[in-house]
């Protein structure tokens, strides 16, 4: 849910609304958030399952620091969705153990 | 016997009486006077500076609780909106034959209106009686800390601290 | 390669403080950050802070870093946000993207030299074990408070916050500003951690703070949907029989943070434990220089406190950096004793005592320890 309203912090201010897509599913985003609050304002919990056990993951720390947030992004494993920016038509999909390596 | 704010997380009785910034009875009988709710050592002091009567003093290590003196504090309200931990009211038991008048910090939206029915509060946040809002003053030099003042039946001067958030649940 | 004369880590109130003395004494300096925007913690500090008026008290933390923006900018001080220092050693960074860069045609790496490095890598959340705590839905007061008030969307609708220290306290208080349900606090400790103040405003809020409690598990299969408390006795064992379940969508830990060490680790400084400070510290002296020459701490990873002694310790390093490099300016001594001052009075009374200890302790320490001019 989005916070439009805040007493301190005002109405949210006027951002441009841009498409990614999710797991194959378009969602709206506003431009420049990262992909974890757009993620977040349209319901989705779940960012990736673990490599064992196949356990939900999500957002622990919100500040890059944990990697509990990890997708695959634009083909691109276990990118931090909480400090990376949106950018319209960025595919994102929830990853499944630790991904695929990257070629060096 | 109360366990006091460590405990309950809010003062008891015993702390405020003792509390350097809560005015006598008689000074309450008078008019409007502000009350502070503050009985703990913290860093902190901008109601000294708050108050043009100066009737506020922290004075040196800032950690000392702030003391009222009541005979200067003419109930303007001024530092109500300055303290940064929201724990200053003005109690006006004066304000009509049956009805007293409490002025609290106010940081939720939607804000209250005029005239508006509110249900008021105690320290613990439980429902004690209605109230009637007569004052809502959020100006700039608030920095978006409003104060509402609102009027409730007399007897409820000494706890009503508060009143049920207009958005939200409670309790 | 890029050269700078003063390089820190971290653009949080630490940080842009550093670089502002610095850069006010003519050093060039530039400040590195892992995230896209600047400001650290302090950008989610809404409330009013507390101190005297030299400690800018009453003013929101948010609107504090608005002001570090505007020094910093016209400063000419280069900010790198997006971008993680993997590699530190003495004199020389390391740096690697974080994210996608604008366009694929830029580098996603780069080097930087510089004379002086502050660390400024604040803090990380400590996790606090029960079952189900991986569960998306649970998540550190802080992460509550960054989607809250940076993201401006609410973590979740009904929250249970773990811990009554002044961050569960004034996340709890941010997130009903913003229109989420706290149903309660649950603190192990016999009795509130935080300042009375704060658990005043959300006690008033209806919010219930039940102390000698805890989470023993989170609810739910993709999603924390409840929580379940438990009464804790003396020994800090949950007390079976006493299990209460609370129907709640998120679960926020607010027990306590601990410095960020990595890199200062990484660059060879020697750490200590202090529990007080929040666990390893790196061992500094009384100019915040680490055992390793040239580079120095400043704020929450010289031991947690709060943004108040971070915007001042980063003043502090900031100009004993400039001070080793020549680059002085009139009146250095009596800032750095205005500063002094302003720590020692920020760190007074009762709640802070051990925090003022510690910080001697370990000051104490460095000067024995780190080497000297």
């Amino acid at each position: 849910m989005r916070v439009t309203h805040h007493p301190i912090l005002g109405d949210l201010p006027d951002s441009r609304e841009i498409k990614i897509q999710v797991d194959g599913k378009e969602i709206a985003a506003l431009a420049g958030e990262p992909i974890a609050a757009a993620l977040a304002a349209a319901g989705i919990s779940v960012h990736r399952y673990t490599s064992e056990k196949s356990e939900p993951r999500g957002v622990f720390c919100a500040i890059g620091q944990c990697t509990d947030c990890v997708m695959t992004v634009n083909g691109v494993s276990n990118v931090r969705t909480c400090i990376t920016p949106v950018i319209p038509g960025m595919t994102v999909e929830t990853q499944h153990g630790v991904g695929q390596r990257r070629d060096p | 016997m109360s366990k006091g704010v460590a405990v309950n997380g809010f003062v008891s009785e015993e702390e405020l009486e003792r509390s350097p910034g809560y005015p006598s009875k008689e000074r309450m009988q008078q008019g409007p006077v502000v009350v502070i709710e503050c009985p703990q050592e913290i860093p902190c002091n901008p109601c000294e500076e708050a108050c043009p009567h100066h009737a506020i003093t922290v004075g040196e290590p800032i950690t000392n609780c702030p003391r009222l003196d009541e005979t200067k504090c003419v109930g303007c309200g001024l530092c109500i909106p300055r303290c940064p931990g929201l724990a200053i009211f003005l109690i006006d038991l004066t304000h009509s034959d049956k009805r007293a008048a409490v002025s609290i910090p106010y940081e939720y939206l939607p804000l209250p209106h005029m005239n508006q029915k509110v249900t008021a509060v105690n320290r613990a946040g439980e429902p004690v009686c209605e109230a009637e809002v007569i004052k809502v003053a959020d100006t700039k030099p608030n920095d978006r800390t409003a104060v509402v003042t609102v009027t409730i039946p007399n007897d409820y001067a000494q706890e009503v601290r508060g009143i049920v958030r207009l958005g939200g649940h409670h309790g | 390669m890029r050269e700078v004369d003063l390089a820190v880590v971290g653009a949080g109130p630490a940080g842009l403080s550093a670089a502002i003395e610095g850069a006010k004494r003519g050093l060039r300096a530039l400040v590195i950050d892992r995230n896209p925007k600047p400001g650290g913690q302090l950008i989610k500090q809404i409330h009013k802070f507390f101190g005297s008026r030299e400690h800018r008290a009453g003013t929101r933390g948010v609107d504090i870093a608005q002001d570090l923006f505007r020094e910093a900018r016209d400063l000419g001080i280069t900010l790198m946000l997006g971008w993680e220092v993997y590699n530190l050693q003495p004199g020389r960074l390391q740096v690697v993207r974080s994210s996608f860069g604008e366009t694929s045609d830029e580098s996603p790496e780069a080097s930087i030299a510089a004379k002086k490095i502050v660390l400024a890598t604040g803090a990380e959340e400590n996790a606090f074990y029960f079952d189900g705590w991986t569960l998306p839905g649970v998540m550190g007061a802080g992460a509550a408070q960054t989607m809250t008030n940076v993201w401006r969307v609410l973590p979740g609708s009904r929250i249970l916050m773990v811990g009554s220290g002044n961050v569960g306290l004034i996340v709890t208080y941010q997130l009903l500003q913003a229109g989420a349900d706290v149903v309660a606090i649950v603190e192990a400790a016999p009795k509130i951690g935080g300042f009375g103040v704060h658990a005043a405003k959300i006690r008033r809020a209806g919010v219930p703070i039940l102390t000698s409690h805890t989470v023993v598990r989170a609810l739910g299969e993709s999603r924390v949907k409840g929580a379940v408390i438990a009464r804790v006795d003396d020994a800090w064992q949950p007390v079976v029989g006493s299990e209460l379940t609370l129907d709640v969508d998120t679960i926020c830990v607010a027990i306590g943070f601990r410095p960020n060490t990595r890199l200062a680790s990484l660059a060879g400084c020697r750490l200590t434990n202090s529990s007080v400070l929040g666990g390893w510290v790196p061992i500094h002296n009384g100019q915040l220089e680490t055992t390793v020459p040239g580079i120095y701490v400043a704020g929450d990873v010289s031991g947690i406190e709060e943004a108040s002694t971070a915007l001042e310790e980063g003043r502090l390093a900031g100009i004993v950096a400039a001070s080793a490099m020549g680059k002085t300016s009139e009146h250095d001594q009596q800032q750095l004793q205005a500063i002094a001052d302003r720590l020692c009075s920020l760190r007074g009374g009762p709640f802070c005592q051990p925090i003022q200890d510690a910080k001697s302790e370990l000051v104490e320490l460095g000067e024995e320890v780190c080497p000297k001019e």
